[in-house]
């Protein structure tokens, strides 16, 4: 196990390790640009470990092997990128049905299809809520430095098994293959949740039976109890429940109800000079650098910028973007994509500030400079 | 205790009888040929994991007193690596359809197959998808009628068995619901066997494929099952023509490779001898 100490790793690594750190024991992936190298490390790693790799034949099985895993108890991950991501969506719904706690790392690259492989995009933003068919929750965090892929993967663990649910992470081709310094903290040091295990007597067992705090004790295959469940919308015994329109709406209701009633643990944001900005940026991932680094630049000129820094995605931070409506005069949503979060970010502000969008879809990160430009141009008149 | 040895009580989940199986339908005796089976060969309940998929054949596991679940359709095998490659020492039964085994879920079989994966693969092959209203599977024979092959099949059907086969299974066999003490030696003799295993029963799905076809009722459709029933050994005298409408049953394959899962222990144990 890495000890505190500094080292120099790619955004895919720090994934790979962090994911390790937080105890996860069993990977299936399907190769992918550019996500491979999670898959490399986890190759070589795992076994050090006692736990278990396996590359599948494709990805609804790698995500099918995931969940199959966690059933048995694992911290299971799986790591992809678009196309991939996409074949994974249906498993991802029976692992929201079935509340299997596990990670899915998307490396996203650019557009649809195939897109380009090894530039990165933000586009898959809207899929990572919505990418699964039917009304489903997601948790989704966004990385944007080496360090984040570190922690805020140890933190996707945490939430996969606080809630009984998959966590999805979202980095991008350029941050999965660059290198930054982080210091990889003792382990020791770690905050590591796991998931909540049945201890009743394996005849009073019921697998969905809320104990109160909305998140149903796990039974790991293998561990004395013997239970039952489907992706089929079932109740508290994990049958189906299907004729009772009072039971279909329930089981709906307690898969959201887990995430909203929990938003102050969940939503994570970080806000950056917005407490006197006139400008507010709104940028995630990759993109939250260069808003970062424009608002030290624009206050140089003497513009008032400030960052909202969403890092769940999902849950949206709609309390950070309601506190800055009140006071700044424009709002700029900063995304590598033809405008995802953006429609989100305008819902929330309702109007209460003049909203903008800079998106850029060409394969290339967006600049400071280019930001900064923005700025100038959406304010005119209104500063 | 009823007249069965309490094999009912202790493995069905009585309690979501009648199931929902038409009458005729081979799947009930294939249910009762497999339990039989995981009686002799003594698994224990808490140890073992059925995964069923989407179809007729899918509501298997509803039944069983066992950990149990019914996933997304065809990805029966790919949950089971998980399970298995996890926790080895778990017992883990598949129960499929021929639509969800050889045509959703076909490449997890060749791939389970080939990585022989101690898993125990049952596929109920009715030659159609019957839950979703009689449409053309990966089994349905050609010239065969089924409601998206209105005007006869033109698709050559796959033999699951010889499929599994060439794919490294390294236990396969088939028997047919005439003949259910013959599925219970064979699902006894898969459970039992180190590496992946598949056991296809040959069942028929009288309220659909079979009256689409004009076979007959359940019973006559059951009894026919006996004609049509070919043992490898002669099978290999037949001639194509000959062997029309028929289907070869027996033991095709049953050998000794490495389980996958020990293999990756030994990797494992390997790698933390070396020290890291």
């Amino acid at each position: 196990m890495d000890k505190g100490r500094v080292a120099v790793i790619t955004g895919n690594d720090a994934i790979a390790k962090g994911a390790i750190a937080a105890g996860m024991r069993f990977f299936a992936g399907y190769p992918i640009t550019p996500a491979s190298e999670i898959s490399h490390y986890c190759a070589e790693n795992l076994p050090k470990y006692g736990g278990k790799f396996i590359q599948m034949e494709d990805e609804i099985g790698s995500m099918a092997a995931i969940i199959g895993a966690s059933m048995a108890g694992a911290k299971s991950m799986t790591s992809t990128s678009g196309p991939g991501f996409s074949l994974m969506q249906e498993n991802l719904g029976f692992a929201i049905m079935a509340e299997v706690p596990c990670v899915v790392v998307d490396v996203m690259r650019f557009g649809p299809s195939q897109g380009v492989a090894t530039v990165p995009a933000q586009a898959d933003v809207m899929q990572a809520r919505w990418g699964t068919h039917g009304d489903h929750p997601s948790i989704t965090l966004a990385l944007s430095t080496v360090k984040e892929a570190y922690e805020l993967t140890i933190r996707a663990f945490n939430l996969a098994e606080k809630y009984r649910t998959p966590v999805i992470l979202l980095s991008d081709a350029t941050l999965s293959q660059m290198s930054e310094k982080i210091e990889l903290p003792d382990p020791g040091t770690l905050e590591i949740i796991d998931r909540k295990i049945a201890t009743v007597d394996p005849e009073q067992f019921q697998p969905y039976e809320d104990d109160g705090s909305g998140i149903c004790p796990f039974a790991p295959y293998g561990s004395g109890y013997i239970w039952y469940t489907t992706g089929i919308v079932h109740d508290e015994t994990g049958f189906p429940a299907t004729s009772d329109p009072d039971k279909l709406a329930i089981q709906i209701d307690r898969l959201y109800d887990k995430i909203n009633h929990n938003l102050e643990d969940i939503v994570q944001v970080e806000e950056y000079l917005t407490e006197d900005a006139e400008v507010i940026l709104v940028a995630y991932g990759s993109v939250a650098r260069a808003a970062l680094a424009t608002a030290d630049t624009a206050r140089r000129e003497g513009i008032k910028v400030g960052v909202v820094k969403p890092v769940t995605i999902w849950p949206f931070p709609e309390q950070a973007i309601k506190k800055v409506r009140e006071k700044a005069k424009t709002i700029l949503v900063c995304e590598m994509n033809h405008g995802q979060l953006y429609w989100k970010v305008r819902e929330v502000v309702e109007g209460k500030a003049q909203i903008a969008f800079l998106g850029q879809y060409n394969g290339k990160l967006i600049k400071p400079e280019k930001i900064l430009a923005a700025i100038k141009e959406v304010t005119v008149g209104v500063c | 205790m009823s007249a069965n040895n309490g094999v009912i009580e202790k493995y069905l989940r009585t309690e979501k009888l009648p199931h929902i199986w038409c009458p005729g339908c081979g799947n009930g005796i294939v249910l009762n040929s497999l339990i039989r089976a995981i009686d002799n060969a003594g698994m224990e309940q808490e140890k073992t994991v059925v995964i069923s998929g989407i179809g007729c054949s899918g509501r298997a596991s509803g039944y069983l007193k066992f950990n149990a679940f019914q996933p997304v359709h065809g990805r029966v095998l790919a949950y089971a690596t998980g399970i298995k490659l996890y926790k080895p020492e778990l017992n883990v039964i598949c129960i499929m359809g021929d639509g969800d085994c050889a045509s959703i879920g076909g490449n997890h079989l060749i791939h389970a197959a080939r990585r022989n994966i101690g898993v125990t693969a049952v596929v109920l092959n009715n030659n159609n998808y019957g839950m979703t209203g009689g449409q053309y599977s990966p089994t349905t024979p050609e010239n065969a009628m089924t409601r998206t092959s209105p005007f006869g099949h033109i698709e050559p059907p796959f033999d699951i068995c010889k499929l599994a086969e060439t794919s490294g299974a390294t236990y396969v066999a088939r028997s047919h619901t005439y003949k259910p003490r013959i599925l219970t030696k064979y699902f006894q003799k898969a459970l039992a066997h180190n590496g992946f295993a598949l056991v296809e029963a040959m069942c028929d799905c009288p309220t659909l494929y079979g009256r689409l076809n004009k076979r007959g009722t359940g019973k006559e459709m059951l009894i026919k099952q006996k004609e049509r029933a070919v043992q490898l050994e002669k099978a290999k005298e037949m001639s194509t023509e000959e062997l029309e409408d028929k289907f070869v049953v027996g033991e095709f394959v049953n050998k000794v490779k490495p389980e996958y899962t020990e293999q990756y222990d030994r990797i494992i144990e390997q790698v933390q001898m070396e020290g890291f």
